[in-house]
């Protein structure tokens, strides 16, 4: 009864520190000046057509470096953890085949999917979309596989090569923008080219490539260590 | 006017699915419902003119996480 009450007195506390935060909102109909900024210059500097990218991968870049190491420290942990429960010699668990309607449904989507999440990064500086999602889609690509057929190998030395040589790329490329141009991830070291086409906004394209292949190998691998472990006895 | 309407339709889905997610008592529905709160999450930030933003939630929110969900759901009930 007591704690009931506790909460319950919690809860409206929490109630009137939103009212007040609820009730001096008020709609901004202007961009400050920063988003400003970005928004009328954003063309010119950067040439790429998607806004949201050219925030993120130039003037915003040293932060989606910071959210790609996240994610690998992330993947890293995972592996590190799953692995001491991950020996060969364990007993392995019979898993029962799955349905003939997903192993057919499998084999049609994967490359479809596959297509569509490298479309999605190459295209990160013109549609919606850019090197994160790209690689999130191509790792429920992965995922796919697996569920169809648990029992399925995927070169993890391979994952482990492309992980590596597109973080290293990513850097590398940044560090070219402190020494060909203004700045770290300075996007200028190639031509702007022709707004809105494929080739355009300089290293903008390159750079999601490689962000978008780091960070489906990394979620690839996540997947891949989970799925390893269903497959042992306790 | 409709993208408000839109807009409260599916808050009032996210909030409802949260709602189930929290209380039921089946894991596995909970985790579908969990699932499901990504799903019309990414659908209003589509409405609300975010579509990265929605991308990165349907992949990831929707995707991903509901079936790491049901893998590690799976090896805790093996180790039971």
């Amino acid at each position: 009864m007591l704690r009931k009450g506790i909460i319950t007195v919690i809860l409206i506390g929490f109630a009137v520190m939103l009212l007040q935060l609820f009730l001096s909102f008020n709609g901004n109909e202007d961009l400050n000046t920063t988003a400003l900024h970005y928004a009328e210059n954003g063309i010119e500097e950067v040439g790429a057509a998607n806004l949201v990218t050219s925030v993120v991968v130039t003037y915003r870049g040293l932060d989606t470096l910071g959210e790609v190491t996240i994610l690998f420290l992330t993947a890293a942990i995972i592996g590190l953890f799953l692995k001491l429960t991950r020996e060969e010699k364990s007993e392995k668990r019979e898993v029962r085949p799955t349905s003939e309607i997903l192993q057919t449904a499998m084999k049609v989507l994967v490359p479809v999917i596959f297509l569509f999440g490298i479309y999605v990064f190459i295209n990160g500086h013109l549609t919606p979309g850019g090197g994160f999602q790209g690689g999130a889609i191509i790792a429920s690509g992965i995922l796919l596989m697996f569920l169809a057929d648990p029992n399925r190998k995927i070169s993890h030395g391979l994952i482990a090569v492309i992980e590596s040589i597109s973080g290293i790329s990513f850097v590398i490329i940044g560090i070219l923008g402190i020494v060909l141009a203004g700045g770290f991830l300075d996007n200028h070291i190639l031509p702007l080219g022709k707004f809105g086409t494929l080739l355009s906004a300089g290293a903008v394209p390159l750079i999601y490539i490689f962000v978008g292949l780091k960070v489906g190998s990394e979620l690839s691998n996540i997947i891949y260590y989970l799925n390893q472990t269903q497959k042992e006895k306790k | 006017m409709t993208t408000v309407i839109l807009t409260i339709i599916l808050g009032v889905m996210v909030l409802a699915m949260a709602i189930i997610a929290i209380v039921h008592k089946k894991t596995i529905t909970a985790i579908l419902a969990a699932g499901a709160v990504s799903l019309f999450a990414s659908i209003l930030y589509l409405v609300l003119a975010a579509p990265d933003v929605a991308m990165t939630e349907a992949a990831i929110g929707s995707g991903l996480s509901t079936v790491i969900f049901f893998y590690v759901l799976n090896k805790i009930r093996q180790d039971a």
